[in-house]
């Protein structure tokens, strides 16, 4: 039986039909688990204070996780490779054009002789 | 319901009306800025009107033809020409369609977004020409069926493009890119000319279908193809050659870069058409279609190495076009690299080129929702930097939906476009070199964690004090991207509709060298 | 041979330009080499138009069957107007660029990179 989303590759099958019931079905489970929370919230009060320690709450601004401060661990792993590709984005013009000419003869290259 | 001489014209009118509205837009300006905000608007919805005409055309009753300065638009030999077709031929086949579609529908959601986006700008009179110059030399790009005429478009092209990105100045910034850009694609279009010049001095043709059916594999043949090649892979941001592309995208108002996307994949499209059209089977297949993969896979991989580290958005989205534009190059390349084995090809090599190009019209859709949406935030923000947001969920609650869902499509998580392509790409790739496959698929888990980090800094977190005065992006800046929203997820649920009727038809209209032969020259 | 000398040219120019973009640093010098190529397309198109034995197609009584198209012709004058129209757009550029880096030298206009 062929929907008309299936999506077939030659070798496999894809309904995305099915995914959107998946979502669905994962947007109930949120929403019911959204509203099992408590429904006696005061807003406002001392409910809402992230620390029951007592400890101060700090500023909005620096409890949020800036851009620079995520994945600082990948680039930390694969620093070799950065040290590497990184420093070619030079931003020279110049340096932009050689590379045109460098590709344009490497492939000329494999071209003529193979 | 459409008067004849406007079907029978349409694919002149399809360049000539934004060409024509272009020229007049700094004229209408005269009277108000409202009445040229509604000129632009009638232009582009004009515009859009013909292209899916001539699309619908195409996908009903085969290759449109236009020869211009004809007395019959389909008669591409003159009788007396001795069976040359000295005249500019338009030739609009299934491919073209596609792109045409693509870039009048990409057209309309900036123009519609960029009324509003850049209504603060000053110097606007110049900036409208300058944008629908642009979306008309597109549209000449992908339907031009001549290879001078191809190369007139893309300077065209380049031209309007540079001085778009530039647009801005920010301090000499946006200039910098625009010059860089202007170099690369001036130097590209002389590698392109030189090309049309050795073509031309061996075979006495330009146009394209002339040319295959007469070309052979010589040495002369080669080095045109290497400066086609190198000049078309440059244009549309290639690794080793993406270098311009981080600063034009970062650097060029948002509506623009999501224009500028377009532009780059009507490069693409020219690599394609040049590679399987014109040069079809005499070209060595195997090493060109590698040589196609091998820039497809750099591209991927430093592509999406580079974006993650980044920390302006529309940078960081660059440097993800340039990553998706390894797909295409990857799907395609390995659909060329198999072009000879009809075995081969019918088994896998068709399905790539279909996942290549459905790429294409995905990306097309939602990098530019993307870039619609960075440029909402920078326009409420006033900053690009990702450093300096978070919290803007709160505030800007449809832009954060329609970055959820471009970011969900490009990482390729279903049931968005994205997905779809992919799976095409990655299942038909496996079967050719597994290797590649995975390498694709961790490209794109790499893109999922880099979204995943522009999502989390920008709206994530408790509403920041800095960002109090943000509000909710105006509603024709919306409205531009709920249509490529809608695109997204429409194509995304009912792929196999659009594989169908869209891209197989493209597909097989690009490895059907013969048939594209018989089409233009059948006349004689 | 005397036929070859435009080729000649056009080597020699592509070669000069090539030399201009790459190793100068000044950005109005390095718009003259992106001239000097355009100009060996131009003259590289030009040289193949000629046919021995031809007619320029500006007669209107020689024999038909010995005209010259004159494409190449018409192809290099577009070459020409699209090569100024950049070069007009480059030195634009260059003059912004001056106004606010305050300097024409392509290895420190480099504001944006990596």
């Amino acid at each position: 039986m062929a929907l008309p989303t299936v999506l077939s590759s030659g070798y496999g099958l894809w309904d995305p039909i099915l995914w959107v019931i998946a979502f669905i079905i994962g947007i109930v489970i949120a929403w019911m688990l959204w509203k099992s929370g408590v429904s006696s919230y005061k807003k406002g009060s001392e409910q809402g204070r992230p620390y029951l320690s007592g400890n101060a709450e700090p500023a909005k601004g620096e409890v949020h996780i800036r851009a620079s401060n995520l994945y600082w661990g990948f680039t930390e792993g694969i620093k070799g490779y950065y040290q590497r590709v990184v420093p070619l984005h030079t931003g020279i013009a110049t340096d932009y054009l050689l590379w045109i000419f460098w590709v344009t003869g490497i492939l000329l290259i494999i071209v003529m002789v193979v | 319901m459409i008067p004849g001489f406007i079907a029978t014209n349409a694919p002149a009118l399809l360049i000539a009306v934004p060409l024509l509205g272009a020229f007049l837009s700094p004229v209408i300006g005269i009277i108000s800025r409202d009445a040229r905000a509604l000129w632009v608007l009638a232009i582009i919805t004009l515009t859009a009107i013909i292209g899916y005409f001539v699309a619908f055309l195409v996908y009903t009753e085969g290759t449109v033809l236009y020869v211009f300065g004809a007395a019959e638009t389909a008669l591409t030999v003159p009788p007396d020409s001795g069976g040359i077709p000295i005249r500019i031929i338009f030739a609009i086949d299934a491919m073209s369609a596609l792109m045409v579609i693509i870039a009048v529908t990409v057209g309309f959601a900036v123009i519609l977004y960029s009324l509003s986006s850049d209504s603060r700008r000053s110097g606007l009179e110049a900036y409208y020409t300058i944008f629908l110059l642009m979306i008309g030399a597109v549209l000449g790009m992908v339907s031009t069926g001549d290879l001078f005429n191809f190369f007139v478009f893309l300077e065209i092209s380049s031209l309007a493009s540079a001085g778009l990105v530039a647009y801005k100045v920010e301090r000499g910034l946006a200039v910098e890119a625009g010059l860089k850009y202007l170099l690369v694609s001036t130097i590209g279009g002389i590698f392109f000319l030189f090309a049309i010049g050795i073509l031309y001095g061996q075979y006495n043709a330009l146009n394209i279908a002339m040319l295959a059916e007469v070309i052979q594999w010589t040495p002369l043949d080669k080095l045109a193809l290497v400066l086609i090649i190198a000049a078309l892979a440059a244009k549309c941001g290639a690794v080793p050659m993406h270098f311009w592309t981080p600063d034009a995208y970062s650097m060029a108002p948002s509506a623009v870069t999501a224009m500028l996307v377009v532009a780059s994949q009507a490069s693409l499209y020219g690599l394609f058409r040049i590679c399987f059209t014109l040069y079809g089977m005499t070209l060595s297949y195997v090493t060109i279609g590698w040589v196609i993969i091998i820039l497809g896979l750099l591209s991927m991989i430093v592509g999406v190495t580079m974006a993650i580290p980044q920390k302006d958005i529309k940078r960081l989205m660059a440097y993800h076009a340039v990553s998706q534009t390894g797909y295409m190059l990857l799907g395609v390349g390995v659909g060329l690299a198999v072009l000879g084995d009809q075995a081969l090809l019918s088994s896998y090599g068709t399905t790539a080129m279909e996942g290549g190009i459905f790429h294409i019209f995905n990306h097309a859709m939602y990098k530019g929702l993307l870039f619609l949406t960075a440029g909402a935030i920078i326009y409420q923000v006033g900053t690009s930097d990702l450093n300096r947001m978070g919290g803007l969920g709160h505030k800007m609650k449809w832009t954060m939906i329609f970055f959820i869902i471009g970011a969900l499509a490009i990482a390729g998580i279903p049931p968005f476009n994205g997905f779809a392509s992919k799976f095409l790409i990655y299942e038909s790739v496996f079967a050719f070199s597994p290797i590649l496959s995975i390498i694709a698929m961790v490209v794109s888990i790499l893109t999922l964690a880099s979204f995943v980090k522009v999502f989390h800094s920008v709206f994530m977190g408790p509403p920041l004090p800095e960002h109090e005065n943000v509000k909710e992006a105006p509603h024709t800046m919306l409205i531009g991207m709920t249509i490529l929203a809608a695109l997204v997820i429409i194509s995304g649920i009912f792929p196999e509709f659009f594989i169908q009727n869209l891209i197989a038809p493209a597909a097989n209209a690009l490895i059907d060298q013969a048939g594209y032969i018989a089409t233009v020259l059948g006349g004689a | 041979m005397f036929w070859n000398l435009p080729y000649v040219a056009v080597v020699l120019l592509t070669v000069i330009g090539l030399a201009t973009i790459l190793l100068k640093r000044n950005l109005i010098k390095i718009f003259f080499g992106v001239g000097i190529l355009t100009s060996a397309v131009n003259l590289f198109i030009i040289a193949l138009g000629y046919r021995e034995g031809g007619i320029a197609p500006i007669y209107t009584y020689a024999a038909s069957e010995n005209m010259v198209m004159a494409t190449p012709q018409a192809l290099t004058l577009t070459s020409i107007v699209i090569g100024v129209a950049t070069t007009a757009l480059m030195l634009s550029f260059a003059v912004i660029i001056y106004k606010t880096y305050g300097t024409v030298n392509v290895d420190e206009i480099r504001e944006l990179k990596e």
